[in-house]
């Protein structure tokens, strides 16, 4: 098995694949990555296939140094990519040979970045995925020295230098597209319709779910009994804090669910930093 | 089937949620039950069916086009006949070590119930408690049936890390945590037992419909069950239940 060593870990990265399907009724998490729409778009670019795993990081990328050749395509949120210390270009096929190094810099755009490699990653497959999360992989990001397994490529990669374009507004977008969830039509009329019409700021940001800061004119009294939840599940507290659940949410939430997002809406929302705000537009 | 009025919603555009009365009882969990094994032989586009107190969840495949239409056709399914005997669920006796050296917050809680550890070990496992629905962690049982007199509160200072096959209670509930986890409950004992495996095909041998029985081991006894379940030799006591 060819791999990839963790020279350092960045601020949060951790392998994803579209998530664990199958085992929502034991409690276990979808997961995945959060950005769907950059990482197929990696995959898209080396001819994996969708379900192949790739390496989701989060505002600081890490340092690896590369055990065999491969090919390899970074896309998402722009963390100034380094091969050999040598700025390298996004969204498009890159050849990297045993030894290279890759690192990251600042972050200029987004939040999450992913990393594909030729034909995903292989490490460790749990309940139908390679998506890490606690408790259920080993390892729930990456850490020094851990070897990250990938398949040798079978042939050299024609490299085309042609760069896919991407669709910026997924980055610029102040928007979240949302259907209403099932409890929306208990708020009152005059905070649904401020659900609709306020910039939200947003305060914590993991992979389990956004918090967007307290609204006063949100706080409600609405008790219900402990239900399913799922990501892209916007949930409001009674004191008015609203909850965007993300990949990694619990299966199950005793807090009402006012909006739910699109696909596209967590997509979205997965490059979306803390303190920068949003505004939720109805499907 | 029954006379219970359910509502139907979408829950997105790829989810449909259906909702029981907001009540916590053994019927509604019959009917929810009865309901998801009928999706299972009846309904094809989902990939993963969730239930819970009063609601039971359908994850499609693939986004509905047509919700009224999707409506009619899980009426039907909901209203087709059933012999509840095609359920099987299991009560399963576990074994919980009530040593205050494994139950880090068990002297304060017999001291805010003002109970002896002895009253307190034969009322947490007198009685039959029933698996309404897993969630929280990976494999975690939302129990019923803990006796009144044992209701706290939770801790308004959660644990950062409980260790998995804590028994602990939260509120109106017992429960066990089945990963490392944070947790605000009161840690009044610990199973031997793994209620989530990942080295199984079916990680978690409970599910929504089951029973659960606690009794009570010494010390001595959870050691060597410890070892027998990293060994696995140790077989779960079982009998067959319907809901």
């Amino acid at each position: 098995m060819s791999s990839i060593q963790v020279i350092k870990p960045g601020f949060f990265d951790s392998i994803q694949d579209l998530g664990r399907f199958g085992f929502r009724d034991l409690g276990v998490p979808l997961s995945g990555v959060l950005d769907s729409y950059s990482s197929k778009l990696a995959n898209a670019i080396l001819n994996n296939d969708a379900f192949c795993a790739v390496l989701e990081m989060a505002l600081k990328g890490p340092t690896l140094l590369f055990q065999n050749d491969t090919v390899i395509a970074i896309t998402g949120a722009n963390l100034s990519p380094k091969l050999n210390e040598a700025p390298i270009n996004m969204q498009t096929k890159i050849n990297v040979n045993a030894g290279d190094v890759l690192s990251f810099g600042a972050l200029k755009s987004g939040c999450r970045a992913y990393l594909a490699v030729d034909n995903g990653f292989k490490t460790e497959y749990v309940l139908g995925s390679f998506s890490y999360y606690k408790g259920i992989t080993n390892f729930y990001k990456l850490e020094k020295g851990l070897f990250l397994e990938i398949e040798k490529s079978k042939s050299s990669h024609k490299l085309d230098n042609a760069h896919v374009k991407i669709d910026k507004e997924h980055f610029s977008t102040e928007i979240i597209e949302a259907f209403k969830g099932p409890e929306f039509n208990l708020l009152s009329k005059n905070q649904q319709n401020y659900l609709f019409k306020n910039k939200f700021k947003i305060e914590l940001n993991s992979r389990m779910g956004y918090q967007i800061e307290t609204t006063i004119a949100l706080s409600h009294e609405i008790e219900m009994l402990t239900s399913s939840v799922m990501p892209g599940t916007v949930q409001l507290t009674q004191s008015g804090k609203l909850i965007v659940l993300m990949k990694d949410c619990q299966t199950t939430g005793g807090y009402p669910r006012v909006l739910q997002l699109t696909e596209k809406g967590i997509a979205a929302f997965a490059q979306k930093n803390t303190f920068q705000k949003i505004y939720f537009k109805i499907k | 089937m029954s006379d219970l009025k359910l509502t139907l919603k979408p829950f997105g555009n790829k989810a449909i949620l259906i909702e029981w009365p907001p009540v916590i009882s053994e019927s509604i969990l019959k009917d929810i039950l009865c309901f998801k094994h009928k999706l299972q032989n009846h309904y094809a586009n989902f990939y993963d069916i969730s239930t819970a107190y009063n609601s039971l969840t359908i994850y499609l495949k693939s986004a509905f086009l047509d919700f009224e239409n999707e409506v009619e056709k899980l009426n039907t399914i909901y209203n087709l006949e059933i012999k509840s005997k095609e359920i099987e669920n299991y009560i399963w006796h576990i074994p919980v070590c009530y040593d205050k050296d494994l139950a880090p917050d068990l002297d304060s809680f017999l001291k805010v119930k003002k109970l002896e550890q002895q009253q307190f070990i034969k009322l947490h496992s007198q009685n039959l408690y029933t698996v309404y629905f897993l969630g929280f962690l990976p494999g975690f049982p939302y129990l019923g049936g803990l006796p009144k007199e044992l209701h706290m509160a939770r801790k308004s200072n959660p644990n950062l890390n409980i260790k998995k096959g804590s028994v602990g209670i939260g509120g109106q509930q017992t429960g066990v945590y089945t990963i490392d986890s944070p947790g605000g409950w009161h840690i009044i004992g610990k199973t031997p037992i793994l209620f989530f495996d990942i080295s199984l095909e079916m990680p978690s041998f409970l599910k929504a419909g089951d029973k659960i029985k606690f009794y009570a081991v010494s010390k001595d006894v959870f050691l060597e069950i410890t070892e027998n379940v990293a060994e696995e030799k140790f077989t779960l006591k079982k009998e067959i239940s319907h809901v």
